[in-house]
């Protein structure tokens, strides 16, 4: 249905630039204002990061070493179609770096993100990237509108630290892209670290990132979820269930138990755990059963002092939010969404499994199950 | 010997097109609208990169080649009935009045209606491209570059010229389909042109980048499709409803419909092959 090329014209269509006027003159000379920008990046270290499908987070100092870098980051768009729930339900996703979310990118404040996004000629539609984390140009996505079989490579300073949200927003199509599967998050830590509201640091041993999605599948006349064959074949009865705003899936890492079981997240007791929720569409609460969080940054920037002792907390739609919980006991954690309806019936729900020593003073079963006798 | 015939074929096709054009059966059809000549101020479709700087396309004078035939009404609800009655189109998201022009058609509905229809005549039904369009157009075309500011050292310059330009030539349409001739006839007999249904042509989406070597680099993403009307629009070839939004720029169309243009039976069909 969809064809591409990309051609190298030679002499004619050249012509046909040159034959009008291209570039308007327009206030003082746009090159003398050009050179009068100096690169600030020309003497930094330029450092290649190797993202890894969440939850697992790339490697990264908690601690920045050294002055601001440029950090390089590419990310290849894919879409394809994945299963989202144990009913064999196909979703036609659309993704950065072929996982939901994509993949979690590390920086420290004052390091800048150089991204360079490629759109295969296999894809079928143009997509660019919002980081909440950039100043300008709609978060870089007026600058990164790339067609199948282009790329493009922007730059942009980490001037804000925090989690931010990135996503797809190409015009007329924003929230498809988006609940398709098109978000991540950028961590731009502090160079000297997470401080607790004292200033004392706050460090982890282990990083997962958990992005939540909301999903909009169509149904047939029976009542069954429809297979489609391409994301143009979903797009249209796919908006209509959208609009109605109550999702079919509600998931972590794109599909109902991506995050259990085999593929649950762990840890060890006396561990601390940075937990990396996004919604980029939706608001959600996460709630880890049996455990807490220790310190929460509910709106995930490190400049506002974290919350501590949560039970619940807050992930507006849009946003990342930052928890560290060090885990005390050894067994089963469920991490949800506590609209239990949504972590039970929708999806919303992973597990840690965490090895250790049971600790008795922190919880005993005094007395086992039994007949009734009383005090 | 397959190549011989071919030779044949074009050398004849070569020296005896101009007098063979009179043979070609010129449609009497009141359907039909017959251009033997028209020229217009025409600006290249698609997106243009000048050293990485966006930058408006080439605006030259376009003429015909070759005379058109073109549909003088777009097509209606009823004639795009007949072909989901027939099983060959999909059928459409809303009912409504079969004498009215049809809306809420996508690329590939606006093709599948085509090669339906010329099944059905035996005739060459298909899509216009932009330039054809433009050319039926005439006085009716509109040049879709809003503003002449590009700075290589200021991108958001020409976002806010922009922003301004269409902003001030933001019309509230009524989408409402409206009855055959209620927007008019343009200088070539042609009715409803710009009206509040955009018409679908055949040409991608493309992006033209001169390169700091001066070489025109050029991609094409058909999965893209420029519709035609009171503006030009980029549209995602399986939107049906524009109100979404244009695909990169612009103010989104009203509506999305369908005029055909008819093949003049060439040379090979004169000669019966």
């Amino acid at each position: 249905m969809l064809t591409r090329r990309a051609a190298l014209c030679g002499a004619a269509a050249l012509a046909l630039m040159i034959a009008s006027p291209l570039r308007a003159e327009e206030g003082p000379d746009p090159t003398l204002n050009a050179k009068a920008q100096t690169d600030l990046t020309a003497g930094l270290e330029r450092v290649k990061a190797k993202l890894l499908t969440p939850p697992l987070v790339m490697d990264h100092d908690q601690v920045a070493k050294g002055g601001p870098k440029v950090v390089q980051f590419t990310m290849t768009i894919e879409e394809k179609e994945i299963v989202i729930d144990g009913e064999g339900t196909t979703f036609q996703a659309m993704t950065f770096d072929g996982s939901m979310p994509g993949p979690t990118m590390v920086v420290h404040e004052g390091d800048y993100v150089e991204l360079t996004l490629v759109n295969p000629e296999t894809n079928t539609m143009p997509h660019n990237i919002d980081f909440h984390a950039a100043t300008g140009a709609l978060g870089g996505a007026q600058l990164t509108f790339v067609n199948p079989g282009e790329q493009v490579t922007l730059r942009f300073k980490a001037t804000k630290n925090g989690a931010f949200v990135y996503h797809c927003a190409p015009t007329g199509m924003v929230a498809w892209h988006v609940v398709s599967g098109m978000s991540g998050t950028l961590l731009v830590l502090p160079r000297d670290g997470l401080k607790d509201d004292q200033g004392n640091p706050i460090t982890y041993d282990r990083a997962y990132t958990i992005g939540e999605f909301d999903l909009y599948v169509p149904k047939d006349e029976t009542g069954k979820y429809i297979d489609y064959e391409t994301p143009g074949d979903a797009y249209a009865d796919t908006v209509e269930v959208m609009k109605g705003l109550i999702p079919t899936h509600v998931v972590f890492n794109g599909a109902v138990g991506a995050l259990t079981g085999e593929k649950a997240m762990t840890a060890k007791v006396g561990e601390t755990v940075l937990m990396i929720h996004s919604s980029a569409n939706r608001d959600t609460r996460p709630h880890l059963i049996g455990g807490h969080g220790d310190y929460v940054w509910e709106r995930g920037k490190f400049n506002n002092p974290p919350q501590k002792g949560l039970e619940t907390w807050f992930v507006a739609g849009g946003s990342a939010t930052v928890a560290t919980y060090k885990f005390l006991q050894p067994g089963i954690y469920a991490y949800v969404n506590h609209n239990l309806i949504e972590a039970l019936e929708l999806g919303a729900a992973a597990h840690f499994k965490v090895d250790g020593a049971w600790d008795n003073d922190l919880m005993m079963q005094v007395s086992a199950p039994g007949p009734i006798v009383g005090e | 010997m397959s190549i011989f015939k071919y030779g044949t074929v074009a050398a004849i096709s070569l020296t005896a097109m101009a007098a063979l054009q009179g043979f070609s059966p010129l449609p009497d059809d009141a359907a039909l609208v017959r251009i033997e000549a028209s020229s217009v101020i025409y600006r290249e479709p698609g997106e243009f990169l000048d050293r990485g700087t966006p930058v408006n396309g080439p605006l030259l004078t376009i003429e015909q080649n070759a005379p058109i035939s073109i549909m003088r009404n777009q097509v209606t609800r009823g004639e795009y009935e007949a072909c989901v009655q027939d099983g060959a189109c999909l059928a459409l998201d809303t009912k409504g009045d079969a004498g009215l022009p049809v809306v809420g058609v996508n690329f590939n509905d606006a093709v599948t209606y085509a090669s339906w229809l010329s099944a059905k005549t035996g005739e060459n039904w298909r899509l216009p491209t932009d330039r054809e369009w433009a050319l039926a157009a005439g006085s009716r075309f509109k040049d879709d570059a809003y503003t002449e500011v590009s700075d290589p050292a200021n991108p958001s310059k020409r976002w806010m010229a922009i922003y301004a330009a269409e902003s001030q030539a933001q019309e509230a349409i009524d989408p409402t389909p409206m009855p055959i001739g209620h927007f008019g006839t343009n200088e070539h007999g042609l009715v409803d042109l710009s009206g509040n249904i955009w018409e679908w042509t055949t040409t991608c989406y493309t992006r033209h980048h001169v390169t700091e070597s001066g070489q025109t680099q050029v991609t094409e993403n058909c999965g893209v499709r420029v519709a035609e009307g009171s503006h030009r629009a980029l549209m995602i070839a399986f939107f049906r409803d524009p109100k979404a939004g244009a695909c990169s720029i612009g103010i989104p169309p009203a509506n999305l419909g369908i005029r055909l243009v008819r093949e003049d039976k060439g040379l090979l069909q004169w000669l019966g092959l």
